[in-house]
This record gives C-alpha cells, sequence and structure tokens, in this order.
C-alpha cells in the first residue's frame, strides 16, 4: 500500500510508545509499584496500531485484559493509564480497575475486561444500541485465540449475525492462550473458520504488519458500517513476553520466541520497511524515539508523585443514587 | 381503582413505562408474539413493535450481555428469563458485567432482570427455585421480590426507573391467584420501603414474596389461640428496610424470619444477623428461621410439600417462640 510520510511517522510513534510503555510498566512491576496481575501486549503492537486507524470517532471498540496497547493506539492519556497501573487516585478508573480495565467513555474505548469472553456479548449491545439510534458507527471487538473456545463468543457470533449488527470480532491469535497452545484447545485452529459457522466472513491478516492489518480492517469495517453485518478478522500474532509477570514460558521454546523475535518484531520490521521505501529518515526515528522516551519518563513520573485514592472512597461509586428514565 | 392479578399488574408496569420511555424495551426467549412462557408480555409486541418486544435466540448470557451494552448505550432494557433458574446461564455477565460498571469506571447499567422464580407448582429442580441470595451478595445489584399485585406493578416501575441493574423476582405461584386493586396509570412503589402486610402484637415475622401469603395464613390460625403475628414484607432485600424491621422487633421482642429459599446461607441469616447486632437487648428469644430445606426443589408433590415452609411451620414455631 502507499503510505505517506505523516501517517507512517504517526503509526510508528504509536507502536515504538506502546513498547517503551509496557517495558517501563515492567520494570515498575519489579519494584513492586504495580502490583497485581500485568499483561503486556509487546510484540502485538501492530494489531493495535493498524486496526484502529482504519476507525473513526463515532466508532466504539471494546476489549480484553490485554489492553496497554489498545488504550494507548485510541489515544487515551498515557499518565492516567500509568496512574491507573500504580493504583493511584489519578488513575484513569481512579484506581479501582487497575492493568485490566483501562476506560475511557469520551473516546468510545469501552475497555479492557479481565473475564475471557465475557465482553462479547456486550459488543453485541453496544451494537444494537448504535444501530437503532440510527448512526453509523461499528464496534470493533478484540479478544484472543482462547476466548474463541468459550460459550459467549459463540453466543454472541450468532445474535450479532442474526441481528446484523455493525461489529467487527478481531482475534488476536498470539497462538497460546496463557500456556495452552492453539491445537490443544480448539478443534478448529484457523479461528478465522469458525466465522462459518455463522454464516459471517472470516477472514485473516498478519498482524505483525501494520499496514496489512489497516488495509483487512478496513474491508471489515466498511463492511460492517454498510449494514451488512458482522465480520470475523484473525490477526497472527506472537507475545514476545509472558502470559504475565512471572511466566516461566515452558510452553513454548526459546527458539520460537527467539524467531519471532528476530523476524517478526512488528516495530523493527515496520521501521526497516520505512527505511527501504525513504518514506521515514533516521533523523526522524530518533527524534520519535526520544520524544517516546520521555514521554514514558513523564508518565512513570507523574504515577509516582500522584496520591493514592483515600479510604473513605470505597464505599463511593457502588450504586447510582439518581433514579433515570425519561420524565 | 381497577382489580388486576398479580401477572397483569406486572405487564401493566412495564406497558405504562413503555409508553412513558423509549428507552425501555423487552427481550428475552419468545417474549413477543408467544407472549412468554406464562404470557407475562402478552400483546406487548402488538402496541411496541419488534423492535422494543425482541425475540432472542436461547442464550441467556448473549442475550444478556446484549441488554448491558444496550444500557450502556442508555437504553433501558427490561430483560425476560424464561424461568428463573435460567439465570445461573447469565451469572458473569450479571455480577461480574453490571453490577461492576458503575464502580469501575461510572458507568450505569440501568437493567431491569426478572423472571418466574419460585415453587409450589411442581415445577421440579430448574424450574422451582428462588436465587435471591446468590445476587444480594453482590455489591451493586439490587434485589425485589414483590408480594401482592398492586408491589408488582409499582415495584416494577421502579425498577425500571431504577439506574442500577435489577433482579425482580416475581412468583409463579401468585400469577393468577393473587389479585387485588392495583393504582391505574402512574404508580411507583420505591425500593427499600417494607410494607407492614399485617399488625400484631406478640411475633414479628419478617419475610417477602409469596412466603408473605403462607404467614398470613398461619396469623389467621393462631389467632384463635391468642398469638398476634406481625407480618412484615420487605419488597426489596438490597435495600432493605432496617428501619421498619427493628422498629417491629423492638415492639414485639419475638422474631421469625421467613423464606422459600433454602436454609443455609438464605438471606433470613442476613436479617437475623443484623437484628441481635442492632436490637439483642430488646429480644426475648432466639431469632427463629423458617425456609425450604437445604436440598434440591423435588418434583414430586408431596416431597414439594415437605421442602417448602408451610403455614402450620410457622405456627409450631410460633408458639414455641410465644413460650418464652
Amino acid at each position: 500500500m502507499l503510505l505517506d510520510s505523516h501517517t507512517a511517522r504517526a503509526w510508528y510513534r504509536q507502536m515504538r510508545l506502546i513498547r517503551v510503555f509496557e517495558e517501563r510498566a515492567a520494570q515498575e512491576y519489579a519494584k513492586g509499584h504495580i502490583g497485581g496481575f500485568c499483561h503486556l501486549y509487546i510484540g502485538q503492537e501492530a494489531v493495535a496500531v493498524g486496526a484502529f486507524a482504519a476507525l473513526q470517532p463515532q466508532d466504539h471498540i471494546i476489549t480484553h485484559y490485554r489492553e496497554h496497547g489498545h488504550a494507548i493506539a485510541r489515544g487515551m492519556d498515557i499518565n492516567g493509564v500509568m496512574a491507573e497501573l500504580f493504583g493511584k487516585a489519578t488513575g484513569v478508573t481512579g484506581g479501582r480497575g487497575g492493568s485490566m480495565h483501562l476506560v475511557d467513555k469520551d473516546l468510545h474505548f469501552w475497555g479492557g475486561h479481565a473475564i475471557v469472553g465475557g465482553h462479547l456479548p456486550i459488543a453485541t449491545g453496544i451494537a444494537f444500541g448504535l444501530k437503532q439510534q440510527g448512526g453509523d458507527g461499528v464496534v470493533l471487538c478484540i479478544f484472543g485465540d482462547g476466548a474463541s473456545n468459550i460459550g459467549m463468543f459463540h453466543e454472541s457470533l450468532n445474535l450479532a449475525a442474526v441481528w446484523k449488527l455493525p461489529v467487527i470480532f478481531l482475534c488476536e491469535n498470539n497462538r497460546y492462550g496463557m500456556g495452552t497452545a492453539v491445537a490443544r484447545a480448539s478443534a478448529v485452529t484457523n479461528i478465522r473458520d469458525k466465522a462459518q459457522a455463522y454464516n459471517i466472513p472470516g477472514t485473516d491478516v498478519d498482524g505483525q504488519d501494520p499496514e496489512a492489518v489497516y488495509e483487512t480492517m478496513q474491508n471489515a469495517v466498511s463492511h460492517a458500517r454498510a449494514g451488512k453485518g458482522p465480520v470475523l478478522v484473525e490477526a497472527e500474532t506472537y507475545r514476545f513476553v509472558g502470559h504475565s509477570m512471572g511466566d516461566p514460558e515452558r510452553y513454548r521454546t526459546k527458539e520460537e520466541r527467539k524467531e519471532w523475535q528476530d523476524h517478526g518484531d512488528p516495530i523493527n520490521r515496520f521501521r526497516r520497511s520505512l527505511e527501504e521505501r525513504a518514506i521515514v529518515t533516521a533523523e526522524e526515528f530518533a527524534g520519535m524515539d526520544a520524544e517516546v522516551d520521555q514521554q514514558v519518563e513523564a508518565a512513570a513520573r507523574f504515577a509516582h508523585e500522584s496520591p493514592f485514592p483515600a479510604g473513605e472512597t470505597l464505599h463511593r461509586h457502588i450504586y447510582v443514587e439518581s433514579a433515570g428514565g425519561q420524565p | 381503582m381497577p382489580v388486576m392479578t398479580y401477572l397483569e399488574a406486572i405487564k401493566d408496569g412495564i406497558r405504562h413505562e413503555m409508553r412513558r420511555d423509549p428507552n425501555v424495551f423487552v427481550i428475552g426467549e419468545d417474549v413477543g408474539g408467544y407472549g412468554g412462557a406464562f404470557k407475562v408480555t402478552q400483546g406487548l409486541i402488538d402496541e411496541f413493535g419488534e423492535d422494543r418486544v425482541m425475540d432472542t435466540p436461547l442464550a441467556e448470557t448473549g442475550f444478556v450481555g446484549a441488554a448491558i451494552g444496550a444500557a450502556y448505550m442508555g437504553f433501558r432494557p427490561v430483560v425476560e428469563m424464561q424461568f428463573i433458574d435460567f439465570i445461573a446461564c447469565a451469572f458473569n455477565q450479571i455480577t461480574n458485567m453490571a453490577a461492576k460498571s458503575h464502580y469501575r469506571w461510572g458507568q450505569q447499567c440501568p437493567l431491569v432482570i426478572r423472571g418466574p422464580s419460585g415453587g409450589g407448582v411442581s415445577g421440579g429442580p430448574y424450574h422451582s427455585q428462588s436465587p435471591e441470595s446468590y445476587f444480594v451478595h453482590t455489591a451493586g445489584l439490587k434485589v425485589v421480590m414483590p408480594a401482592t399485585a398492586a408491589d408488582a406493578k409499582g415495584l416494577i416501575i421502579a425498577s425500571i426507573r431504577d439506574n442500577n441493574p435489577v433482579i425482580y423476582l416475581e412468583h409463579k405461584f401468585l400469577y393468577r391467584r393473587v389479585k387485588d386493586d392495583v393504582p391505574g396509570g402512574e404508580f411507583v412503589v420505591p425500593l427499600g420501603k417494607a410494607r407492614l402486610a399485617r399488625e400484631g402484637r406478640h411475633i414479628s415475622v419478617i419475610t417477602w414474596g409469596a412466603m408473605v401469603h403462607t404467614a398470613l395464613d398461619a396469623a389467621g390460625q393462631l389467632e384463635k389461640d391468642g398469638v398476634s403475628l406481625e407480618i412484615i414484607d420487605l419488597r426489596s432485600l438490597v435495600p432493605w428496610d432496617k428501619e421498619m424491621v427493628l422498629a417491629s422487633v423492638k415492639k414485639t421482642g419475638k422474631v421469625i424470619v421467613l423464606h422459600e429459599a433454602p436454609h443455609t446461607g438464605g438471606f433470613g441469616g442476613e436479617v437475623s444477623s443484623y437484628i441481635t447486632e442492632h436490637a439483642f437487648s430488646w429480644l426475648d428469644g432466639p431469632v427463629r428461621r423458617i425456609s425450604a430445606l437445604d436440598t434440591p426443589a423435588p418434583y414430586s408433590p408431596p416431597l414439594e410439600q415437605a421442602y417448602l415452609p408451610q403455614a402450620h411451620d410457622i405456627v409450631r414455631v410460633s408458639r414455641e417462640l410465644a413460650a418464652f
């Protein structure tokens, strides 16, 4: 595809921002500043950046728990995201959700969901709402290969197909549901083929190439936006780090991972391709890298300096106090 | 004032809200042309069309999740569970998604999930349960259990207008057996306000749902023995009217907590514990609990009779308590 320099730089910068942000998150986790469970997206950045480039502001996104990259690709403030990881009052949900529950309603980013597959039915409801309200927005619903085995996946694809809802179901197939390889968990190993059961289009794409992801997603979004119903897209990708922070990775070989890191790193690959095509210069890359490093440093500083939520806030937010509906 | 069955009153309340608010819609299995398994939604499709009375596939977790998504988008879905037992299929959506969205990011989720609960009709293990305890244990949900036709209407309206997810447990045994005066048009019974179903002097019976009627039956039998039951119908369990309960307990000094759900972990334990914590010095005897047995709901009629609390159980326990 013909990529202009402005777009190319924006995509590179976003992928790099996601990578550096998460490398910093890993360091902060190791030092005990981030608690609980922290799932990194390192290696999969091209999926988020390529896919989100095909969306418009009126579109909605709902996703899984490995979603730092999605939040950043949609344009969420990384200070608030880092502070949320730290459990601080300035976090995007005031420290109530943490790493797996980043949300920004203004960006129509419905956030991460930590019950695998639990958000797929909700995606159909958001799409139903959009359709009833008469706009042309679509819903991008992202999940992993593991989620394609849960009942909610099947109920949701069926509902979306029966009701012809504008949903793009995007499976990030990173080959392992935690430590279980796809072939050990799924009778159908090409996730895209599961679309056939619901009479909807299913397609796959190289998830390490943002341009390919973008093009495939453009087609999927056009299909949904035109009122033709849902689509299933399978992005083939790979997670370069463990499932979570304490994963010894006994389910895959070091050689396999190294092969992906050496030849399938989406950031290196994209950078090399842009250099070869003379779309972005070495100076421009250096400038962006320095900016990203500073931005992440500032986010970490913001998170460190922010206060923890006060204890008396614990009981707030559980119920809406006002009644609603039309007067 | 029009006389309606409990079932008609539920429908009247839903219809009233659908006329008032275009964002209210009904969704569930065969709620449209079929009118629902018990005919609660019968006729609504004729007035509101299939966009607002939506039939779904057999997929409880799918369509409850869809209703949650629609609620996020500003709609006010009223979801029917064909039998409330099937709500187990949607447990994750209700307790992990709907209940926590406002806590997690300030997202209101105005959603009603309603359906026929309770036994007494030989429904067997999967068509007879009273699942309120599963839901009162999850912060973020409200739980409503009407006992009269008027309350069935006033509480469904309040539930639809509530900006939180509400589990509205109607009782299938009462659908056509209970019939009373129900105000037409606008009629709201606020959640969290109990109803004094019977004024009495000696023993407070705290109950809800169909057991209100069983307690009234027992009260009639006990009256001739000179034992006077005061019966409080909680109407909603989250929130529940602690004030009215404590006032009654302080008056009578003796308490029975009565419910149709099984014993262990039942909401009666919570009410009982609250009373001993807050009114211990007013008590003249132990707080007694009467409930279903700790078994699945049996099909066979004599077994079901033995499983469910009966008026004679209340009479027996009341006599024991009266002796204190």
